[in-house]
């Protein structure tokens, strides 16, 4: 068994842990085990990250996913009740009924996508391969991830800081951003 | 006071650990791994985890929340203040070439670690900003109806 088998072992371990905690959450009512999971789900997922090589997004997410969004989801939970309330069979069947359709266009789509980690496929071609080709003469850095996200792709890493900047000051405007909670009352 | 002792002094040994990894997330993002957004994430997390042992007094007493206010435009500012430079410069908008005179790797390199500290300081403005809003809040039922 040499380490490509391995990793790719490690890939699948990964997805059904992925899966089964996903069951639970749909299962659970109580909201702070759900918030718990959701972080473990997070975390399991940097995991996978790490074994797919995507050491950049393994690092955001082990720190978004697992670090922030269970401390806001906390703190949002402590601002409304720790039960969730039963959901109706209709809204039961209706989700069926999406996630089905939704599923069989995924596997429907299934045949058309290349080979995991193949070499012709288009991540592995064109403008991809032309990056790493040109990153060394024209930046001189050795990271091609930055270099593409700060340099050559500089416009769209400026429009995704707007869109952070966007959402914090919507956070702002909605709660209010001294963090007091009086505010608010007055009004 | 505050009866959890063992996360106090682990946490106050951590915490400057985590504000140096997120320093070196970002300041070696060209050589491995990382950047302003992995590097902003994590210094934020630093923060918080300040605030959910020290209290969010400490907290506010350590970063004040109008830095985080302040965070928030500045990086989005020296995002698209590197731009301008750069189009006034003799360049296209974020065309890093031009800000060094001799053309030459330099000027990539100074915009680069340019933008990257706007992202930074933008990513950890906003984590710290939302987490002040979400924190600060008492439950709805025990304020004032509108």
């Amino acid at each position: 068994m040499n380490g490509a088998e391995i990793t790719q072992l490690f890939d699948y371990l990964f997805m059904v842990m992925l899966l089964f905690i996903g069951l639970a959450v749909i299962r659970l009512q109580n909201l702070f085990a759900v918030v718990m999971l959701t972080g473990v789900y997070s975390l399991i997922a940097a995991a996978w990250f790490v074994s797919l090589s995507a050491a950049d997004v393994a690092i955001t997410e082990a720190a978004v996913g697992a670090g922030i969004s269970t401390v806001l989801l906390l703190a949002a939970m402590l601002l409304t009740s720790g039960e969730a309330k039963p959901t109706t069979a209709f809204r039961h069947w209706a989700a069926l009924v999406v996630m089905t359709a939704a599923g069989a266009a995924v596997f429907y789509a299934l045949g058309d996508l290349p080979v995991y980690g193949a070499a012709d496929s288009p991540a592995n071609t064109g403008v991809g391969m032309e990056y790493i080709a040109r990153t060394p003469e024209e930046i001189n850095i050795p990271n091609v991830v930055t270099a593409v996200l700060a340099s050559y792709r500089g416009f769209d890493t400026m429009g995704e800081v707007f869109v952070v900047f966007a959402a914090g000051v919507g956070v702002a405007l909605l709660l209010n951003l001294s963090g007091r909670g009086k505010r608010g009352e007055d009004n | 006071m505050n009866p959890y002792v063992v996360l106090r002094v682990v946490s106050k040994l951590l915490i400057p650990l985590i504000f140096l990894f997120g320093f070196y997330v970002h300041f070696h993002g060209e050589y491995s791994p990382g950047g302003g957004f992995s590097a902003g994430v994590v210094l934020g997390v630093g923060v918080i985890l300040y605030a959910l042992i020290f209290g969010m007094d400490a907290a506010r007493k350590a970063v004040p929340p109008w830095w985080a206010r302040i965070g928030m435009a500045l990086g989005a500012l020296i995002f698209a203040g590197v731009g301008f430079v750069s189009l006034f410069m003799g360049g296209n908008f974020l065309n890093y070439t031009v800000l060094d005179p001799n053309q030459t790797y330099l000027g990539q390199h100074i915009g680069i670690v340019a933008v990257e500290f706007g992202v930074l300081t933008s990513v950890t403005a906003v984590i710290i900003a939302i987490f002040y809003a979400f924190a600060g809040r008492e439950r709805s039922d025990d304020t004032a109806e509108d």
